[in-house]
């Protein structure tokens, strides 16, 4: 099958974005209605990609194969599988969100925030489609610079440091991969194709140096604990777009790179850690969710959920079983979701009060009851309420671990607890009450471009948390496969 | 024995011989020419070094031939890098010309000079016989030192100019002394003559290793290499900054003519003791270079130390070509193609960033603190792009031909079994990742504190463009580049 659906999913957004760098910072309109249609454009694309995606196949669909540096045999190799296919849809879907989330709020430099989102959004679509070593790594360090203009640029005030934090930190991950990389292309005989790379046989202690090199590289960017302390920073200074991708897509990206390097490269490591990584996530998931609960900043605290949400997903590729994984990646895409529309949420309130600190809030409900009832919603879906997309990931990833071990599974679903215990009290002190002073009492509620925006995001998490069935069932015979292959020794 | 006098075959040297006439006609054509039609000379010296050029590239055969008495060499890898260096002499007239036209330097003396060294240069690079090497040298680092002093009132370039000379001179002294104790070994001065006198083992090791390690220290000297780069800060910082430029790109690509045909064509069989060396002064040029760039206030001072750091990564290439007593030739061509191609990239970069700084020069303001970016977002998006993807470029972020450079090397480096040294340069490389990624935040994240428009004439403006363009353009097609070193470095081997 040849088609240059890829390509163009990632090529449009970051050819378009030079289109709108060139509006220039004085036309804001043009360059608003310029990116929105190039987003758009962006997630058009993707729509044949998913619809055509053939399910039954575990193997990689799509595929693209064109050298690029002929001296060392890497090459132009895109393709996806049902683990990548959603995150590219979820992508671009979500770029349009943002384009829209930063319409009236941008004014400073619009041309230049907006075509930094779809540089952004073309780089990921990059990383979640190659499958040469070399390609992915290129589209995973040049992520770095769009989002480390967009922290410093359009940031809180203490934005120098945490965009410098980010930027740093993740290099620091990704340098020692590079390396890996490097170290397997030579002991592959001189390639960086992937799948070329998940044959090879690999002796343990190798294996597990590798293994350690990528969780450097993935783990800060998950991020797992302890390397996560960049995270609440980048997040709490990054304007609300920044912190939607961030949470949405980039925290995937580390996800997405076990089941990509780790797993498939690594599988006796992967085995031989697995129980380092569960210690790491269950960290992750109890210790991160008690920190959430004292923030008094809503961004910080959806941050630190965010933490924790995703070590439930790496504890779920780390039990091994179908449910599990399968679970894992529904909670990455739910995630996307519902990260994203609780950052929007706390943007449309920073947007009108200039404060994220909770104390400044109560009573919103009083003011804007269109807006409480959504952020109601989300906050739901946050904690993992049935019916939502936050519970079937959860529910499937605790079901996994008592599979595996029933005190994992138990410490895991502390999680319903202590997620419902952040999110709801931060509600409650937010949306209930009295009206807690004049500013709150001076509140207008969310205009039409504000409810579509998150209108949006309610259906998709809505559909998926009632029936989640076209989602798993996209992703069933690849993660089949993988856990096929992860079961063989490549010793 | 006088009628034993063959007349050489000049056809190799021809475009040293076409470089060397027109200099000495621009020597006199500023004689003629009045005080009006000063754009004369520069645009002389632009058709001189493209008609070297033309020349170079048509009498560029891929063949290795060997002249005046084998003391001279053409082979593809000194066409590619005299190529190579007219693009950046070109690039260094082009940029330093309105700076040196504001401050009264754009005389005649100054593209004399920058000729001379230029041909110094290509003599260093065509080198085949010690003898050839070090007039080269010499030619190429009096003129420099001249030019640094060329602004004869400003006692920061005076103090700079002399540090430099007498730091050049002991250098050179070190490089002389080293060569002849290896013609003490080897009885002979030709490069592969002294390469045959080794491999049929009728050299004395002993003396060969002590003038090796001369040799050594000579060569590190001129890139700049720790511990002998006392001198690039302080020359960068304080010659003008027009000729900053000039030192700062062209000779890196002579000196790396002079390590190969030294280490590589004349001592190929002692590789293992100066691999060794090499590595210790490209570790610690990588350590100390990107350590004290974060200290800089001073952007010359700043891409002095950066640049350091580079030649350590280049340097690394350089050492990783010969892997225990068998030779693999892919490992080998590999490794100095990749450090050909570090050179090169490093080159563009260099050339790029100097051009900022004289850019935001202007008549009584020097742009030459890192401050003095600050804004630039504002005050030309454009050339704050252009300044992003150089410093991206440098920190070895892709897209950007710096990260296909700096991973090419890491390959040749874990190739050769170094990945213990690849890991530390690469921890360093994340250090110097924070004192470029703090100029992008000057440009992009803070306020100008200097409005004044950028004027600079439409040349440089439009090189200055290209040269943005070509870091990163050689980073999302890099093929084409490193194919082209890979088969000058293959067949000059």
């Amino acid at each position: 099958m040849s088609s240059h659906l890829l390509s163009l999913a990632i090529w449009v957004p970051i050819v378009g974005a030079l289109f709108v760098f060139a509006v220039g910072a004085e036309r804001r309109r043009a360059a608003r209605w310029l990116s929105l249609a190039v987003a758009i454009a962006g997630f058009l694309v993707t729509l044949p990609i998913v619809a055509h995606f053939d399910p039954a196949a575990a193997g990689f669909q799509f595929i693209e194969l064109a050298p690029w540096i002929q001296r060392f045999n890497v090459q132009y190799y895109l393709g996806v599988d049902g683990i990548s296919v959603l995150f590219i849809a979820l992508n671009s879907f979500i770029t349009v969100l943002v384009v829209l989330a930063g319409w009236q709020v941008i004014e400073d430099k619009t041309s230049q925030y907006m075509g930094a989102f779809l540089v952004m959004s073309g780089l990921m679509n990059g990383i979640f489609s190659s499958l040469d070593a070399m390609l992915f790594y290129v589209f995973f360090e040049a992520s770095l610079i769009p989002m480390y203009v967009i922290i410093g640029v359009w940031g809180g005030p203490n934005r120098v440091y945490a965009a410098f934090k980010f930027f740093l930190y993740t290099l620091l991950g990704s340098l020692l991969m590079l390396i890996s990389l490097i170290w397997l292309f030579l002991e592959a005989g001189g390639t960086f194709n992937l799948v070329d790379w998940y044959n090879l046989k690999i002796s343990l202690a190798p294996q597990i140096l590798l293994f350690l090199a990528f969780l450097v590289a993935f783990a800060v960017k998950v991020p797992m604990w302890p390397v996560h302390t960049w995270l609440p920073d980048a997040h709490v200074e990054a304007p609300t777009g920044g912190s939607v991708v961030l949470a949405a897509i980039m925290l995937k990206l580390g996800a997405y790179g076990f089941l990509r390097f780790s797993l498939p490269i690594a599988p006796d490591a992967s085995h031989e850690l697995a129980p380092l990584m569960i210690g790491l996530s269950l960290i992750a998931v109890i210790y991160i969710g008690f920190v959430a609960l004292v923030q008094s900043d809503m961004k910080k605290l959806i941050a630190y959920s965010s933490i924790a949400h995703m070590g439930f997903v790496t504890l779920g590729f780390f039990i091994f079983n179908q449910i599990g994984m399968e679970g894992a990646l529904v909670q990455m895409i739910s995630h996307g979701f519902v990260s994203a529309a609780m950052f929007l949420c706390v943007g449309v309130m920073y947007d009108r009060m200039h404060s994220r600190q909770i104390a400044d809030y109560g009573g919103v409900v009083n003011t804007m009851p269109k807006f409480a009832a959504l952020f109601l919603f989300f906050a739901m879906a946050n904690c993992g309420l049935p019916a939502t997309s936050g519970f079937v990931g959860e529910f499937m990833v605790v079901l996994g671990a008592i599979k595996a071990n029933f005190w994992i599974g138990f410490a895991a679903a502390t999680t319903l607890i202590l997620g419902a215990a952040y999110t709801l009290w931060m509600y409650k002190r937010v949306a209930f009450g009295a009206v807690a002073n004049k500013h709150v009492g001076e509140l207008t509620d969310i205009n039409a471009r504000e409810f579509v925006v998150l209108g949006l995001l309610a259906v998709s998490v809505l559909a998926m948390g009632l029936y989640p069935f076209p989602f798993t069932d996209i992703m069933h015979a690849s993660v089949d496969n993988l856990l096929k292959h992860v079961a063989v020794s490549k010793l | 024995m006088l009628n034993q006098f063959v007349t050489p075959d000049l056809l190799p040297a021809a475009p040293e011989i076409f470089l060397l006439i027109m200099a000495c006609l621009i020597m006199f054509a500023d004689l003629v020419i009045g005080q009006v039609q000063r754009w004369i000379l520069p645009a002389l010296t632009v058709v001189t070094l493209a008609g070297c050029a033309v020349i170079t590239y048509i009498t560029m055969d891929g063949q290795v031939v060997l002249t005046f008495s084998n003391m001279f060499v053409d082979d593809l890898l000194a066409d590619f890098l005299k190529l190579m260096l007219y693009v950046s002499v070109i690039a260094v007239v082009i940029y330093g010309r309105s700076y040196l036209v504001a401050r009264n330097l754009d005389k005649a003396e100054y593209y004399l000079l920058v000729l001379f060294a230029t041909l110094g240069m290509m003599v260093m690079i065509s080198a085949a016989h010690f003898l050839t090497l070090y007039l080269g040298l010499e030619l190429m680092s009096l003129s420099l030192y001249a030019l640094v002093a060329i602004d004869r009132d400003s006692s920061r370039a005076t103090e700079a100019a002399m540090k430099y000379f007498v730091l050049g001179a002991l250098a050179s002294g070190l490089l002389l002394y080293g060569m002849s104790m290896v013609y003490g070994a080897t009885g002979t001065l030709e490069i592969g003559g002294i390469a045959q006198a080794i491999f049929h083992g009728d050299a004395n090791k002993t003396i060969l290793v002590f003038g090796l390690v001369f040799i050594v220290a000579g060569i590190a000297f001129k890139l700049g290499a720790v511990p002998f780069h006392m001198w690039v800060p302080d020359v960068y910082d304080g010659a003008p900054t027009a000729i900053t430029l000039f030192i700062a790109s062209a000779p890196k690509l002579a000196g790396f003519a002079m390590a190969m045909r030294l280490l590589v064509y004349g001592l190929f069989e002692l590789a293992d003791q100066w691999q060794l060396m090499l590595m210790m002064l490209a570790v610690l040029s990588i350590a100390v270079g990107n350590l004290a760039a974060i200290a800089q206030t001073s952007l010359k001072r700043m891409l002095a130390y950066s640049g350091i750091s580079h030649m350590g990564f280049m340097l690394l290439a350089l050492m990783s070509g010969i892997v225990g007593s068998q030779v693999d030739p892919f490992g080998t061509l590999n490794a100095y193609s990749s450090a050909l191609y570090y050179v090169v990239a490093y080159v563009l970069m260099s050339l790029g960033s100097f051009g900022m700084i004289l850019l935001l020069s202007r008549a009584g303001h020097e742009a030459e603190n890192i401050e003095d970016f600050k804004g630039l977002n504002k005050r030309s998006p454009w050339f704050a792009v252009v300044m992003m993807m150089l410093m991206f470029s440098m920190a070895g972020v892709p897209f950007f031909v710096g990260f296909f450079a700096k991973f090419s090397v890491l390959l040749a480096a874990v190739k050769a079994g170094y990945v213990g040294v690849a890991v530390f340069a690469v921890m360093f490389s994340l250090v110097g990742a924070y004192y470029y990624l703090r100029v992008v935040k000057l440009m992009y994240f803070d306020a100008p504190t200097d409005n004044a428009p950028i004027v600079a004439p439409l040349d440089m403006r439009v090189l200055l463009s290209l040269n943005g363009l070509a870091i990163a353009l050689f980073g999302v097609f890099p093929d084409s580049i490193m194919m082209l070193c890979t088969t000058a470095m293959m067949r000059s081997l």
